[in-house]
């Protein structure tokens, strides 16, 4: 039987994505298979069947022990082939979103990254992404008989069965050495804050003049209760803040009962990721930013007065 | 050292309006340029030339406008361009366009490396690059944020989740860039003069081979069956007057809204 295939070299993705694949392949008339590839893999399929995976394909190489897309995308294709998948998910991670396209584009198939849903409807697969930087929500269908669609993580919840099994399929592969060589790897600082779930966001952006400044920004986000998230630019050039607080189209997407724009002029890359909020709040000095059109309440004024009296406001009884 | 880069022409994502009523958006009279990874991976080409020597060829497809928007590459330091502006290409998906613009590399001739942005700002979908390694049979490096010359090949910084990755690979390679690679250089109005002497060429689909089934919204993987802004309903208050009552007005606001406790 045709099947929809799931791989993600994060296990927590690939079951979000099974959990999914058990909802669609009743409504396609599919099976539901997955694929592990690595080193050694074979340990892990059990918890694979637990989330509903009928097959699981091992893939076992030390030619697999790093991620090279190349090859890593060679190693997919043969499994899709293998068992005659028509839909093919991936996690929509900075690596599942390169083999997307490259396994894709193998397989003579369409593909689409980056999605933030997936729905039947009128018996096809319809895929919803943000399109025109975060403008629009473009939902599409892929025409090939093949589709490949990467998701975003946590889009979908991972749902356990009680019991699952299955059937491994251990699979040959011939593959070739990566042309490409890792040499080193550089863990970034990680930081375990989830900026998702805050009650209360507090953001900053490249109106903030200088890292102390964070000091007043830390002050008002204790005095809100809130966490602290920001723009691009805050993380990943001037490196105040870990990456993990970046709110937006390549940042988190968060839905906050409070948000609080600081300094931060509203393109749509960032509001994009704000758009669930309850409540926007901006505080910009330039009265044409584009914030104050998504603002709930709009403050027209230099952020250097106006957090650190909001700041004291909210402490002194 | 032969660079191509490829730059896609996208709508100036801030002038787009949305319609109040049907939520669509307005593309009409919105100014094109180029993609803003793509103009860091035009940057990162044409210093890696400034340094080692060779030629960047810019490699663009999109509307006819592109005769105007291709000036802004060459002005950056493109030594030439060809655009690929054939009416037949309109529609074109990722399928499509790494189609058409593997042609176009290989009509440009022998390359070291193949330079693009890491996604588009339009869309982010990043597929272009993959695809396009895969239909050259080009290793990739993808998400690079540093990149240096080694003996006969280079060594990237990769920019991933959790870690930066260093890895080296031969020539020739396509590589895709973030934008923390550079700082792309604003154009003097002497090298805009000069862009203008520069070779531009304009392929159609016949030039490169391909047929108009080929190419186009016909060939392409895709159907859009809607393209809408998201519902957004918000009160757009402005608080306005001396600080201390601006902050009174807000917290009286945020305190009748019931998200903040006082
Ligand atoms: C593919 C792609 C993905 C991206 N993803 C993201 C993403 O996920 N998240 C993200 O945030 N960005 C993202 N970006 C970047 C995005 O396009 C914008 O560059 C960024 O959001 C702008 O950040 P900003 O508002 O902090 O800075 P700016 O646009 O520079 O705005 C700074 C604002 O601060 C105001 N200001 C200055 N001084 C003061 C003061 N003293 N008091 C009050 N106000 C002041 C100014 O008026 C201005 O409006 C992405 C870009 C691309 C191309």
């Amino acid at each position: 039987m045709a099947e929809i295939l799931v791989f993600s070299e994060k296990d927590e993705i690939a079951f979000e994505l099974l959990s999914k694949g058990r909802e669609l392949k009743e409504g396609l008339g599919l099976g539901l298979a997955a694929a592990l590839l690595g080193q050694e893999v074979e340990g892990r399929s059990g918890q694979y069947f637990s989330y509903g995976a009928e097959k699981v394909y091992l893939g076992e190489s030390t030619l697999l022990a790093d991620f090279y897309v190349e090859i890593y995308a060679q190693a997919l294709q043969r499994m899709a082939e293998e068992g005659g998948a028509q839909i093919l998910l991936l996690g929509s991670t900075k690596r599942g979103k390169e083999l997307a396209s490259r396994v894709a584009q193998k397989l003579g198939a369409g593909c689409i990254t980056e999605a933030i849903d997936l729905r039947l409807e009128g018996g096809g697969l319809v895929a919803d992404r943000y399109a025109l930087g975060g403008n629009t929500v473009a939902s599409q269908v892929i025409k090939t008989e093949r589709k490949v669609i990467a998701v975003m993580p946590k889009t979908f919840e991972a749902l356990p069965l009680e019991a699952g099994k299955g059937q491994t399929v251990r699979l040959e592969l011939e593959l070739p050495e990566p042309r490409v060589r890792v040499v080193e790897r550089r863990a970034k600082e990680g930081e375990a804050v989830d900026i998702e779930e805050a009650e209360t966001l507090v953001c900053i952006g490249r109106g903030l003049g200088a890292e102390e400044d964070l000091g007043m920004i830390w002050e008002l986000a204790a005095a809100l209760g809130a966490e602290v998230g920001c723009t691009k630019s805050p993380a990943s050039d001037y490196g105040w803040l870990s990456e993990e607080r970046i709110v937006g189209l390549s940042g988190k997407k968060c839905n906050p009962r409070l948000y609080l724009g600081i300094g931060i002029s509203g393109q749509i890359q960032h509001t994009v990721g704000i758009l669930g909020s309850k409540i926007i709040v901006a505080i910009n000095k330039d009265p044409q930013a584009p914030i104050f059109k998504i603002a709930d309440y709009g403050i027209v004024g230099d952020l250097y007065e106006v957090v650190p009296r909001l700041a004291e406001r909210l402490t002194t009884p | 050292m032969q660079i191509v880069v490829c730059l896609k022409q996208i709508p100036d994502l801030q002038q787009i309006r949305i319609k109040r009523d049907s939520r669509e958006p307005v593309l009409e009279g919105v100014p094109l340029l180029f993609g803003d990874m793509d103009k860091n991976a035009l940057e990162e080409a044409v210093r890696i030339v400034e340094k080692e020597g060779g030629k960047v060829t810019a490699l663009a497809l999109g509307s006819p406008k592109l005769r105007d928007t291709i000036k802004e590459a060459l002005a950056m330091g493109a030594d030439e361009a060809v655009i690929l502006t054939d009416p037949a290409f309109q529609g074109s998906d990722t399928v499509t366009t790494a189609k058409i613009l593997a042609k176009a590399i290989e009509k440009i001739g022998p390359y070291d490396l193949i330079l693009c942005g890491e996604g588009s700002t339009d869309n982010y979908s990043g597929q272009v690059p993959s695809r396009l390694a895969e239909i050259l049979g080009l290793p990739q490096v993808t998400y690079v944020r540093q990149l240096e010359f080694t003996e006969g090949g280079l060594r990237a910084t990769r920019d991933m989740e959790e870690a930066l990755e260093i890895v080296e690979v031969p020539l020739p390679v396509l590589v895709s860039v973030t934008s923390e690679i550079n700082e792309p250089r604003l154009a003097s109005m002497i090298q805009i003069l000069r862009a203008a002497k520069k070779p531009l060429q304009e392929w159609s689909a016949e030039d490169l081979g391909l047929s108009a089934a080929e190419v186009g919204k016909e060939a392409s993987s895709l159907e859009i069956i809607s393209n809408l802004a998201p519902e957004q309903e918000r009160k757009n208050v402005t608080l306005e007057g001396e600080v201390d009552e601006v902050v009174e007005q807000l917290i009286d606001a945020l305190t009748r809204e019931g998200v903040i406790a006082r």
